[in-house]
């Protein structure tokens, strides 16, 4: 079980995952060994999974970026799995999220320009299987995104 | 800058795993530590690294809940939207907001403990922001992030 010292230890880690393990101790309030020694063991245990470089596709020149909820088609018992599978094949979907609610599934796309997007959707999205219904959301600005948790 | 393949092999090892030593990448792209630290540092420079995500089991932190709420405000002035997202930002389990074009507009991303939890946060804190319209929620089942185009 977590204790308050780990909740520390990853709220501070979480706030800056770069910086150098010395800090993130001191931070914490815990000596240097036992800082070391609680990662560990959070890595063990799988709650500390690693960590991922974040890349702004924006500053890379992918400029346009959209939502798109989608709706299958589950009279097909095989329709979550075929689409999910095919989705991960396109390069430009670089988040795919499946909801109880709504809308079935959710793909984040990004492309260069909204010619390049209208290509990957009509080529590459639009032929997707078991697709029942799209409604694109076009991101105007992200005020949020922290994603860490309220620990 | 424009980044060349090496630049785009690199960015694809740190976006797996940013805990690689700039040694370890120079191994695998076939360039010495020096040159390969001084490529990070301009995809750092240029923004094109943001920075670091943590990857967290959120269930195995007892957080077991992740709704997609889309947001629409019921007047849209300029100052509802500035207030909006101030009030909006400072709740710890918003974990994102984004300005969205079409259905909505906002789209969050609450975190919560159960499902108990989750309503509390959007009885007591979400839905009595003033000027808050109608709310969609959307229950995530399963989530994975793609490499992108690299």
């Amino acid at each position: 079980m977590l204790d308050d010292s780990d909740r520390r230890l990853l709220r501070h880690l979480q706030a800056d995952p770069g910086q150098p393990i010395g800090e993130l101790a001191e931070a914490a309030r815990l000596p240097l060994a036992t800082a070391y020694k609680r990662l560990d063991r959070l890595k063990d245990e799988g709650i500390l999974r690693g960590q991922h470089a974040v890349i702004d596709w924006q500053a890379l020149g992918y400029a346009v970026e959209v939502s798109l909820r989608i709706t299958l088609d589950k009279t097909n018992p095989r329709a979550f799995d075929d689409f999910l599978a095919a989705a991960r094949e396109v390069p430009e979907v670089i988040e795919i999220q499946t909801f109880l609610g709504r809308v079935d599934a959710r793909l984040m796309v990004i492309a260069r320009d909204l010619p390049e997007y209208q290509k990957v959707y009509r080529n590459r999205i639009l032929t997707l299987p078991h697709i029942a219904d799209i409604e694109a959301l076009m991101q105007v600005a992200t005020i949020k995104n922290t994603q860490s948790l309220p620990l | 800058m424009t980044p060349d393949t090496t630049d785009i092999a690199i960015l694809r090892h740190l976006a797996r795993d940013a805990t690689l030593k700039a040694s370890e990448i120079g191994r695998r792209v076939g360039l010495s530590q020096p040159a390969t630290w001084r490529r990070i540092q301009r995809l750092t420079e240029a923004g094109i690294i943001a920075g670091r995500r943590l990857d967290l089991d959120a269930g195995k932190l007892g957080f077991g809940v992740t709704v997609f709420l889309g947001v629409k405000l019921s007047t849209k002035s300029r100052t509802n939207l500035e207030d909006f997202e101030r009030a909006i930002s400072a709740i710890p389990e918003v974990q994102t907001v984004e300005h969205v074009l079409g259905l909505y507009d906002y789209r969050l991303r609450v975190t919560a403990r159960d499902l108990p939890d989750f309503e509390r946060v959007l009885r007591r804190r979400i839905m009595t922001l003033p000027s808050v319209g109608n709310v969609e929620a959307n229950v995530l089942l399963s989530e994975e992030r793609r490499p992108g185009p690299l």
